[in-house]
C-alpha cells in the first residue's frame, strides 16, 4: 500500500523534475509544480485516511512523526508551487529550468526523508536535500547569493557528513555479541539495552551536531541568515516549513534510539541546551536587524530552538513541539512568502528604507504583521497554543528555571521582532509603487490560505490531530 | 594481514598530514586521491565476521565502487574543475603550514586517546580504525576552516568523508549495499555541485579566494 503511494509522493516528482530538466525552453514549466504539488497534497490525504503499514522489509514506513512533518511540507509545498507562478512571471528573464528541477526534486527528496526508518538512508536523502536547495539559493545569480549558496554547501556538507559518523558509531554500538547488526529504527529501539551506551552517547553528540546543523540550531547556524536572506522567499518558506523539520524529525529519531538504549536524559539535556542556546542566540541577533529576511531567518533559528528545548524537556512538552513544528512550518510560510513580495515590491529588504508595506501591499503587508503575531505566539493562533503546551510541560515536570528562560526570552524577541515589523508595515510609503510588484491573487492567495489555517489550528484542533502529537511524543518520551 | 592492515592505516594518517602541509592545490588533489584509493583496499584487507559468497561480492563491489569514486572520478572533476577555471595553484593558507601541522598531529594524538576510552563491542576490531578514522575526520575539519581557497575547503570536506568512509568499513559486515552505494553517490553529487559553485565563485570574483566571500554578516 505504502510502495504504491510512492508512485505520486516519491517518483511522479522526480519524472517531473527530469522532465523540466529536460525541456530547453517552455512557458508551461512552471505549470509542472502545481501537477506535482497537487498529486502529493492528495496522494498525502489519501495517508491520513488508509495509514498504510511499512514497506520494503521496513525500510519505509508511516508512523507519526513521519507523517506530521510529511503533511508540513506538503502544504508548505502546495502553497509555494501557486506562489511560484506569480513569482516567476515577475521574472521573466531568469532561466527557471534548474529552479523548477530542483523544487520537485527536493519535494520527493523532503517525502523519502519523512518515510525513511533505515538511519543510512535517511542519511543519504537528507544529503540530497541540500543538494537540491543549493541551485534554488543562488536563482538571482550575484555575487552574495553565489556567497550564500557557497556557505551554505559548505556548512551543511561538513555537518552532515559528522551525522553520517554518528549514524555509523550509532550502528556500531549495535555491533556488538548479541546485538541487532542493523540501522532500521525499529530494531535498534528493540534492542535497548543491548546497545553499547557509550557508543550510543558519542553517535547523539555526532547527530546533534550534524542534524543540528541541517535544523538551524545555535551553534551551528552560520549558514541560516545568509541563506534565508539572499534566496528567494519561496525557498525560505520550504527550507523552514520543510527541510528544517526533516532534520529535527531525524534527531528525534536518534533521540528515540537514545531513550530505548537508557541514554535518554542524556540526549534529552544535550537537547534542552542547545534549544535554550538557539532562543538566546536569536533574541540577541534580532537586536537591531536591518534586513527583514535575516529576521525571519534568526526567528526560524529562535523557533527550532523551541522545537529542540520541548523535545529536551519530554512528556507534555514533546508532544506541544509536534505541533509547533505543524504551526511553525505553516506561519513560516507566511512570513517568507509575503517577505518575498515585500522585497520585490520596495527592490529592497533593508527595513531603514521599507515604510508602509499595509498601505502598498494591501493583502501581504497586513498578513506579514499578522504572521508575525502569530509567529511569536500571540492568541488566537496555533503556535500560541503549542507553545503554551511546552511551557505547561515545563512547569509540569517542575523545571521552573527553564520555564522563566524560556518566557523571558519568547517576551524578548516580541519585543525585538516587532519593533522592526511594525516599522516596515507602519507609516506611509515614500516612493509610490513600482508598477507591476503589487499584490496578486497568485502571490498573495498562498499566504492568506496559510493563515487561515493557522487560525484555524488555533481555534480547533481535531482529536485526531491531537492523538498524532502524543503517538509522535510517546517515541521520545521521557 | 593484519600486518598490512595496520600499514594502509598509517599510510592514511601520514596523507592526511601531508595534504596539511601541501602547498600545491594540484599535489594536494593528488594526495587525497592517492589516500581513496588505498581506502578501497581496507574492505579486502579486513576480515569479514561472516564471510559467505555473498559477503565477499559485497566487500568487492564496495572496493571498486570508492577506488572508482575517490581515487578517479572526484579527483578527475576537481582536475577538470581546476583547468577550466584556470585556478590559480597556490593553496594559501589562513593558519601557516606548520602551525595547522602541529595542530593536525595534536588532533592525531587526541584521536588515539579518545579511542582507547571508548570500548569496543566488537573485539576482532584492528586497534588502529577507529583512531585513523578520526584523526581524518579532524583533519579534514581543519583544512575546511584553515585554508582560502575554495578547492581546498572541498579537499576537506572529502578527507572528513574518507574517515568516515574508514569507519563504515567497520560496520560492512552488516550494512546494506544501497546505503553504502548512496553514500558514495550523494559524495560523488556533493563534489560535482561544489565543482559547479567554483566555476562560478570564479567566474564572480575572478578569483577563488573565500576571504573574499564576506558580505553577508551581521
Amino acid at each position: 500500500m505504502l510502495l504504491l503511494a510512492l508512485l505520486p509522493l516519491v517518483l511522479a516528482p522526480l519524472a517531473l523534475a527530469a522532465l523540466a530538466l529536460a525541456v530547453p525552453r517552455a512557458r508551461w514549466r512552471p505549470r509542472l509544480l502545481l501537477v506535482g504539488a497537487g498529486l502529493h497534497a492528495a496522494a498525502v490525504a489519501a495517508l491520513w485516511a488508509l495509514r498504510p503499514g511499512p514497506t520494503l522489509s521496513g525500510w519505509l514506513a508511516l508512523d507519526a512523526a513521519g507523517l506530521l512533518t510529511l503533511s508540513t511540507a506538503s502544504a508548505v509545498f502546495l502553497a509555494s508551487a501557486v506562489y511560484v507562478q506569480g513569482y516567476l512571471a515577475t521574472h521573466p528573464e531568469r532561466d527557471d529550468r534548474v529552479f523548477v528541477g530542483s523544487l520537485l526534486a527536493l519535494l520527493a527528496a523532503m517525502t523519502g526523508a519523512a518515510l525513511a526508518q533505515n538511519l543510512g538512508l535517511l542519511w543519504v536523502i537528507i544529503e540530497l536535500t541540500t543538494l537540491a536547495t543549493a541551485p534554488l539559493i543562488y536563482f538571482r545569480h550575484d555575487a552574495l547569493s553565489l556567497e550564500a549558496t557557497w556557505k551554505y554547501l559548505m556548512v551543511c556538507s561538513l555537518g552532515i557528513a559528522l551525522a553520517l559518523l554518528g549514524t555509523f558509531f550509532l550502528a556500531f554500538s549495535s555491533a556488538g555479541p548479541g546485538g541487532p547488526q542493523t540501522l532500521l529504527l525499529p530494531d535498534l529501539i528493540a534492542a535497548g539495552d543491548r546497545l553499547s551506551r557509550p557508543w550510543v552517547r558519542a553517535a547523539f553528540a555526532f547527530l546533534l551536531a550534524g542534524y543540528g546543523t541541517k535544523m538551524g540550531l545555535a551553534p551551528f547556524h552560520a549558514w541560516k541568515p545568509d541563506a534565508y536572506g539572499e534566496a528567494p522567499g519561496v525557498l525560505g518558506a520550504l527550507l523552514a516549513g520543510g527541510v528544517t523539520n526533516i532534520a529535527f524529525l531525524a534527531l528525534v529519531r536518534a533521540t528515540s534510539v537514545c531513550q530505548a538504549a537508557g541514554e535518554g536524559p542524556f540526549a534529552r539535556s544535550a537537547l534542552l541546551g542547545v534549544g535554550l542556546l538557539s532562543m538566546g542566540v536569536a533574541a540577541v541577533f534580532m537586536v537591531g536587524q536591518r534586513d527583514f529576511k535575516r529576521l525571519l531567518a534568526y526567528s526560524s533559528v529562535e523557533h527550532m530552538g523551541i522545537l529542540a528545548l520541548g523535545v529536551g524537556l519530554g512528556g507534555a512538552a514533546a508532544a506541544g513541539a509536534f505541533f509547533h513544528m505543524v504551526n511553525n512550518g505553516l506561519t513560516k510560510g507566511v512570513l517568507f512568502l509575503t517577505a518575498g513580495n515585500i522585497h520585490r515590491a520596495y527592490g529592497t529588504k533593508d527595513t531603514d528604507r521599507v515604510r508602509g508595506a499595509a498601505r502598498r501591499l494591501p493583502l501581504s503587508g497586513p498578513l506579514f504583521l499578522l504572521g508575525f503575531l502569530a509567529v511569536t505566539g500571540s492568541p488566537p493562533f496555533a503556535p500560541f497554543f503549542s507553545e503554551f503546551a511546552i511551557l505547561s510541560g515545563a512547569l509540569g515536570g517542575g523545571r521552573w528555571l527553564v520555564a522563566a528562560a524560556y518566557l523571558a526570552l519568547l517576551a524578548l524577541i516580541f519585543v525585538t521582532m516587532g519593533s522592526t515589523v511594525l516599522r516596515i508595515v507602519q507609516g506611509e510609503p515614500r516612493q509610490p509603487a513600482e508598477p507591476g510588484f503589487g499584490d496578486v491573487a497568485t502571490t498573495a492567495g498562498p499566504p492568506l490560505l496559510l493563515l487561515l489555517a493557522v487560525l484555524a489550528l488555533g481555534l480547533w484542533v481535531p482529536r485526531g490531530l491531537l492523538d498524532l502529537f502524543d503517538a509522535a511524543a510517546a517515541l521520545v518520551r521521557g | 594481514m593484519t600486518y598490512w592492515t595496520g600499514l594502509v592505516f598509517v599510510l592514511v594518517v601520514v596523507l592526511d598530514l601531508l595534504v596539511l602541509a601541501s602547498s600545491r592545490l594540484r599535489g594536494a588533489i593528488r594526495t587525497v586521491a592517492f589516500q581513496g584509493a588505498v581506502l578501497a583496499l581496507l574492505p579486502l584487507l579486513l576480515p569479514a565476521p561472516a564471510a559467505g559468497e555473498h559477503r565477499v561480492v559485497h566487500m568487492v563491489a564496495l572496493a571498486v565502487g570508492a577506488l572508482v569514486v575517490k581515487g578517479f572520478l572526484i579527483p578527475g572533476m576537481m582536475l577538470w574543475a581546476m583547468r577550466e577555471a584556470a585556478i590559480r595553484r597556490e593553496v594559501e593558507p589562513i593558519v601557516g603550514f606548520v602551525p595547522s601541522l602541529v595542530l593536525g598531529a595534536l588532533g592525531v594524538a587526541a584521536a588515539f586517546t579518545f579511542s582507547g576510552a571508548l570500548p569496543l563491542p566488537a573485539p576482532e576490531l584492528h586497534p588502529l580504525l577507529v583512531p585513523t578514522s578520526l584523526s581524518t575526520v579532524w583533519t579534514g575539519l581543519l583544512l575546511v576552516v584553515s585554508r582560502r581557497k575554495a578547492v581546498a575547503q572541498v579537499l576537506g570536506f572529502l578527507l572528513v568523508e574518507n574517515g568516515v568512509f574508514v569507519f563504515g568499513v567497520l560496520l560492512s559486515g552488516f550494512m546494506p549495499l544501497m546505503v553504502e552505494a548512496g553514500v558514495l553517490l550523494d559524495l560523488l553529487a556533493a563534489t560535482f555541485v561544489m565543482g559547479i559553485v567554483i566555476f562560478h565563485i570564479n567566474r564572480e570574483f575572478a578569483s577563488l579566494d573565500t576571504g573574499r566571500l564576506t558580505s553577508l554578516r551581521d
